[in-house]
This record gives structure tokens, C-alpha cells and sequence, in this order.
């Protein structure tokens, strides 16, 4: 392990900030690029099974 | 027909959307559960075990964002180069929509890449942007990336706007030998390669092996997005076809 306490380890050597904001946005990047094709799944699905249903009714 | 013989059958069968919806589908979940296990660990690994280094100190720590990001923003384009010119040649609608699903994960990339390394450069070089040959480089595939996405929605036909899609990412392919050989035509204050295919890496094993981890990671990560983004585009593109009614009807 490279630090010996919390506090260090949030602070970085002084470049806590540099460090936290990059691995936060990486973070950001990536959950969103999971997540979105996961939403726009779901809204797909429900358009075309709405749209089944219709033009099995009429 | 003659070239069917030198061309390995699953290539024939990529070219099937409903092939290609089902196998995604069987190799999703294990590349989400590769990303996921590669990704914290890498990043446990890199944060916490990594040693600093001896003159940058812990900002350095950013290269197991910045390098895996930018390697993959370069991937990520040249698969959609590839899709590009398999879409123009056997017009295969399966690579226009893998052009299309790439661009969006190639572009954050590139977006991810320039912001940790801007992030990176005000404790290093002590300024966020200088206008050097391999950032400029890298803006420019931002670009490419971004005028990919554009043509895509902004051209209301598939076919047309696939292949005039195509044709800038096999235009712009140009920039990729730019971006790789940037640090070495050009005077500049980025680092060169840290990975290099015919020489060790200049630093320490512990040092480089959760990067390769991490390069791994955002491989994987890579693979699962555009697996989920095609495997929507097939949903939408094949909406009329009896599969896709018959696969509506059982959810």
C-alpha cells in the first residue's frame, strides 16, 4: 500500500484535487456509457411492444 | 461464389442482425462481468498500490485513465474505419450499424483522454492546453468523431448516411499514424508510448501491470457498450421482421 492513512491517500501529495477529478469524470464516462444504451433499451422495447399491440387491435 | 472460400463463415454470418442480436446477447454478460472485476480491481490496484512516482508523485496515478482512454478512443476508430469500408464493400447492414454504435463510445473516449490529460498537464507541464503536435492530434479525432455522429443524425436515410459516414472515418484514418508517431516527428511536451510492441516498458513492473490491467478493462468496457448500442440498433432497424415481433411478443 502506497499511503498510511485516509487522510494521505485523499490528498494525494498535494495533488488529491488533479487526481480525484480525473477519476471521477473516468467514472462518469463510463457508467454513463453502461447505462444510457440501457435506458434507451427499455424505452425501444416499450415503443414497439405498444406499437405491437395497436396494429393487433385495429 | 468464389470469395466465400478465403472469408471464415461467421464473417457471412455477421452479416445476419438476428445472428448477431442472439450472440451478443450469450457474450454480454460475460464481458460485463469481465469489465466490472477488471475495471475495480485496476482501479483499487492504481490508486491505492501503484507506487507514486518519483517526480510527478501522485498525480501520475492519472495515466490508468488517460493512457487506457486514449488507446481505446484510437481502437474504437479504427473499428469503425474497418466497419466503414466492410459496410461499403459487401454492404452489410450489420457493420453500418456497428460504425454508427461505435462513434459515441469512440468520441467520449477522446473526450475522456483530452480531460485527464489537460487534468494531468496543469501539475506537470503547468498549463492545462498547450497546442502540441499529439493533443492537437487527438482534438482532431474528437472532431472526427463528432462529424461521424453528425452525419448520422442528420441524414434521415440508413443507407446514405452510412456510407457517407464510412467514407469520413475512412477518410480520417489518416490522423491515427498521425496521433502514434506525433511524439516522435514533432518536438513536444508529451511523453512518448508507454507500451510499445517490440520493447519493454520503461517502467516497473508494478507500475505498468495494473495499467495493463486497466487497458484490458477498458477493452472489455468497450465491448460491452457497443454490444448494447448495436444490439438496439437491430431492435430499431429490424422492427417490421417476424424475429423481432416474436421476441416483443415473449417480454
Amino acid at each position: 500500500m502506497s499511503f498510511n492513512s485516509v487522510s494521505e491517500f485523499l490528498a494525494m501529495g498535494g495533488h488529491g484535487l488533479y487526481v480525484w477529478l480525473s477519476y471521477g469524470l473516468g467514472a462518469g464516462v463510463i457508467v454513463a456509457n453502461l447505462i444510457l444504451p440501457k435506458l434507451s433499451r427499455n424505452r425501444l422495447l416499450a415503443e414497439q411492444k405498444r406499437r405491437l399491440r395497436r396494429e393487433e387491435t385495429v | 461464389m468464389a470469395d466465400k472460400k478465403w472469408l471464415p463463415r461467421w464473417f457471412f454470418q455477421l452479416a445476419s442482425p438476428r445472428w448477431c442480436y442472439q450472440i451478443t446477447g450469450r457474450l454480454l454478460p460475460w464481458f460485463l462481468l469481465a469489465t466490472l472485476i477488471l475495471l475495480a480491481g485496476g482501479t483499487v490496484w492504481s490508486l491505492l498500490f501503484a507506487p507514486a512516482d518519483y517526480q510527478q508523485g501522485n498525480s501520475f496515478r492519472i495515466i490508468y485513465l488517460h493512457v487506457p482512454s486514449a488507446i481505446l478512443a484510437q481502437s474504437a476508430y479504427m473499428l469503425m474505419a474497418v466497419a466503414g469500408a466492410i459496410g461499403l464493400i459487401w454492404k452489410m447492414k450489420v457493420a453500418d450499424m456497428v460504425l454508427k454504435s461505435a462513434a459515441p463510445i469512440g468520441a467520449s473516449m477522446a473526450v475522456l483522454a483530452l480531460a485527464t490529460g489537460a487534468i494531468w498537464g496543469k501539475p506537470t507541464w503547468g498549463s492545462w492546453w498547450v497546442w502540441d503536435a499529439r493533443l492537437t492530434s487527438m482534438l482532431i479525432l474528437l472532431f472526427l468523431y463528432l462529424g461521424v455522429m453528425a452525419l448520422n443524425s442528420a441524414i434521415e436515410n440508413e443507407s446514405t448516411a452510412a456510407q457517407a459516414s464510412a467514407v469520413l472515418a475512412l477518410v480520417g484514418v489518416v490522423n491515427i499514424p498521425i496521433i502514434k508517431y506525433s511524439v516522435e516527428w514533432w518536438n513536444t511536451l508529451h511523453q512518448p508510448a508507454t507500451f510499445k510492441l517490440t520493447e519493454k516498458p520503461a517502467m516497473p513492473p508494478e507500475m505498468w501491470l495494473p495499467l495493463l490491467v486497466m487497458v484490458i478493462g477498458f477493452y472489455c468496457f468497450f465491448a460491452v457498450s457497443l454490444m448494447q448500442r448495436l444490439r438496439n440498433e437491430i431492435i430499431w432497424r429490424e422492427r417490421r421482421a417476424s424475429w423481432v415481433r416474436e421476441l416483443l411478443n415473449k417480454q
